[in-house]
Formats: C-alpha cells, structure tokens, sequence
C-alpha cells in the first residue's frame, strides 16, 4: 500500500485523490479525518495531516469549522485535468523507451495498443 | 513549536570512551521521533542523562527549560522505558504499576488495563518469572499508560513477536492522536518503525550524523542499476555513499532528489532507478561516515542494523 522513497504525505494526498476520481468519495462528502488516515495506514498523525493540508492547498478539499474536511465542488475535474496533463510524463514515456529498446516503433506500438484496448474492454463488460 | 528538550555540546566519557562527542539538538513538543544507530552508538546514554539517571561530562541540558537533576517537577514530566529495566526481586507487574500510578500525574489506569489485556500479560506472576518479551510488555504499558510529557522508549520491543510489536505501534498512535505528547523511541528496526515517526535523529560513534524530518529524508537518495559505464557517466559529480557491482552491472546509491531531468536521463540510457528504504539510507550513512572518518576502521562491516531487523 505505501512504498518506499516517496515522501509519505504525497501518497496519502494521492490516494485521498484517488477515491475522489474513482467516484468513491462524491463532491461535498466528508473526507477521512488526519486520525482516520493515520491509523489506516498506520502512519505518524503529523504526515497525514501534511497530505489533507496539500489537498485545501489545492482547491480539493475544504474545511467546515468544527466538522471536518469535504471534498469541494469541482475536484473531481481539478484532478481529472491534472493527471491527464501528467500521463504522457508519468506512462507514456517509459513504454515509448522499453518499445525502442526491444525495436518496437511507434506503429507497432499503435497496433499493440489498440490490440490490447479491445481485448481489456471485452474482458471488463458482460 | 515548543521545544521541550534543548541539548547543548553534550559530552559523556567513560574513562578512555568518548560515548557522546558534543552533540547538539533540540526535541519539539508533541512530535514523536526515531533515535536510530548501531549499538553502542550512545542512544542510551543520551536517553539516561536527559532523564537524569546519569551525568553528562560536559555541556547543557534544559528540560523544559530547566535542570532536571533531583528536579522532581520535571522528572515526574518524562518516562524512560529502559531495554532493561530492573525491579525488585519479587515485585509483580501488578507492584509495577501501582507505583507507576503514584509517580505519574497522567497515568491511566483503564488504558493501562486495556493494554494488559492485548498484550495478554499475568500481572500477578513475579516480573523474575515472565518471559522477555512479558517483561518488555511491562514496560510498554508503563510508557504508554503514564502518558507523560516526554516519553523515551529504549528498544521496547526486544522479545516481542511481530504480533505484539503490532499492538504497541497502533496503541501508540491511537493514543498519540488523542493525546499528543512527545515521545522518542530508540529503535533498530527501522523499516518497522519508520512511519510512525515524525522526526530522525541518527547518531553514530557519538555523534549526530542525521536530524531531519522523515518525510524529508524519503526520497533524499536513489539506487541507480545498470550497465557500469552508464551509471558512471550519470553519477559523475554527484554525491555517491554506496556502489557495489556484479560483472558489467552496477548498482550504485546516490544522494540528492532526482529532477525529470534526471529520470529522464536515466530511462535514456536504460538504467534503472530503484527507491531506498529509510533503513538502506541509514545503513549506508552509516557506512559512509565511518569509511569518511578514517579511523581504521575499514573492512568492519557496519550491518547491525540489518541483524536487528532480522532478529
């Protein structure tokens, strides 16, 4: 669940992220609390605290006095256009280095794809 | 923040060995932190004279500002749970902690039953009749029920299962959460440890070679894996405190953040990049100061570390 060599705060802002993309954790819903996710993954309270505190930074989450943190109007879209941007970066860039080092082309890799896609699709849907 | 301890050219010498060397640091209210190093580095030491149960050579330390020394204000704000802790010969833990009760104003005695409990430990058996890792859980709950201001753990652990080590990490966070205090806990296993804690204060040989936030530390260095002639080309004019190599391969940990640039220099040239554990970071610090300082030590292999997290 945690990896080494990431700061800790940035994976737990990130898998607070993730809940809200995947739609597990709907615009205006509480967000889990600093303890909630400190105990969860059993994590220093301090570094939890550091990741929801990236998140208000960010526009994600915000504060309701004396409730808690809840997911913002928009967060969904905020973090949508944020990974988008970061996708080449973060995927396509090392399948396009792994390609060329087997001798792959970009065509090849065109086809590969889209080879993949449909199998993936076929596998997800009844 | 508040500091509550402030350590100023701390020196401790025991004859001809110099156990702490003018070591400088100050610890924050309601933090916890890890005090790691290889045994015998002074960690106890330290932990003894800040609790007033030895005396410093020379230097200064305030303890919420002042002396701790037959200061019983102060000494009743701090609870040192030793490796080793002696009781007398035919004390029960039940003795224990009653009289952990009388000496410590935050004690919590539903907290501390609690813990009894989890830890499954007979309190009416003498302590010389437990098993080690009964003794340790007598002092854990001690640590932990007493809720004092400043709490020091000394390898609390030794003797306890992975089950029990378990219990004492997540009972020490819940309780944190609830009641924030300080707490530093010396440790050798420290991939174990390492997300609890807020704070890393290395020492070896004496002397303080790291103090920093751990979230800071994790991606401080990198392992860099590949064909030999690329990782040099790549770790030319960088930092490099470890390297071994196999054939034409090398592995090699460097420290510094990795820009995009640079990872994307390294997937160009097809080398790998592999993270490096808080403990792995340790070890080689370790290492890397020792073979630094060229105090004949060489060859000594620096892997007790290791050894504790195996044992």
């Amino acid at each position: 669940m945690i990896e080494e060599g990431r700061p800790l705060f940035l994976q737990i802002a990130e898998s607070v992220e993730d809940s809200i993309i995947d739609g597990g954790l709907a615009e205006e819903a509480q967000a889990p609390s600093t303890n909630e996710l400190a105990a969860f993954y059993r994590i220093n309270p301090a570094t939890a605290a550091k990741g929801i505190t990236m998140l208000t930074d960010k526009g994600v989450l915000y504060k309701r006095r004396g409730i808690g943190m809840f997911v913002a109007q928009g967060a969904r879209e905020l973090l949508l256009a944020e990974r988008r941007a970061a996708f080449a970066d973060r995927y396509l860039d090392p399948l396009i280095a792994e390609a060329r080092k087997l001798g792959l082309g970009p065509d090849d890799l065109g086809r590969l794809l889209a080879e993949r896609a449909a199998t993936t699709t076929e596998g997800t849907t009844p | 923040m508040t500091t509550v301890i402030e350590v100023n050219s701390l020196t401790k010498r025991y004859r001809d060995t110099l156990a702490v060397d003018d070591v400088s640091f100050t610890i924050e209210k309601d933090t916890i932190y890890g005090l790691l190093g290889r045994n015998g580095a002074g960690k106890t030491t330290v932990m003894s004279i800040l609790t007033a149960q030895n005396f410093a050579t020379h230097g200064e330390i305030r303890i919420f500002g002042e002396d701790p020394y037959e200061n019983a204000k102060v000494l009743s704000c701090m609870c040192f749970v030793r490796e080793s802790q002696k009781y007398p010969e035919d004390a029960t833990p039940r003795h224990a902690f009653r009289i952990a009760r009388l000496f410590y104003p935050h004690w919590d005695q539903d907290f501390a039953d609690r813990l009894i409990d989890d830890f499954q430990l007979p309190v009416k058996k003498t302590i010389k009749k437990l098993s080690r890792g009964q003794l340790s859980a007598v002092g854990v709950i001690i640590g932990l029920a007493s809720r004092a201001e400043i709490t020091f753990f000394d390898e609390p652990y030794l003797g306890l299962d992975a089950v029990a080590r378990q219990i004492f990490y997540d009972r020490l966070l819940e309780d944190y959460a609830e009641h924030p205090r300080t707490v530093i806990l010396s440790s050798h296993l420290i991939d174990e440890v390492s997300n609890l804690l807020e704070r890393v204060i290395v020492i070896d040989k004496g002397r303080i070679i790291m103090d920093e936030e751990t979230d800071a530390v994790r991606d401080r260095a990198a392992n860099i894996v590949g064909e030999t002639s690329a990782v040099d080309a790549f770790i030319a004019g960088r930092e490099v405190i470890h390297r071994e190599s196999l054939g034409r391969v090398s592995s090699v940990t460097v420290l510094g953040e990795l820009t995009a640039d640079d990872l994307a220099r390294l997937t160009d040239a097809g080398l790998d990049v592999a993270p490096v554990s808080l403990q792995q970071l340790i070890v080689r610090t370790t290492q890397h100061a020792a073979g630094a300082s060229a105090d004949a030590t060489a060859g000594e292999p620096a892997s007790d570390i290791d050894e504790g997290a195996r044992r």
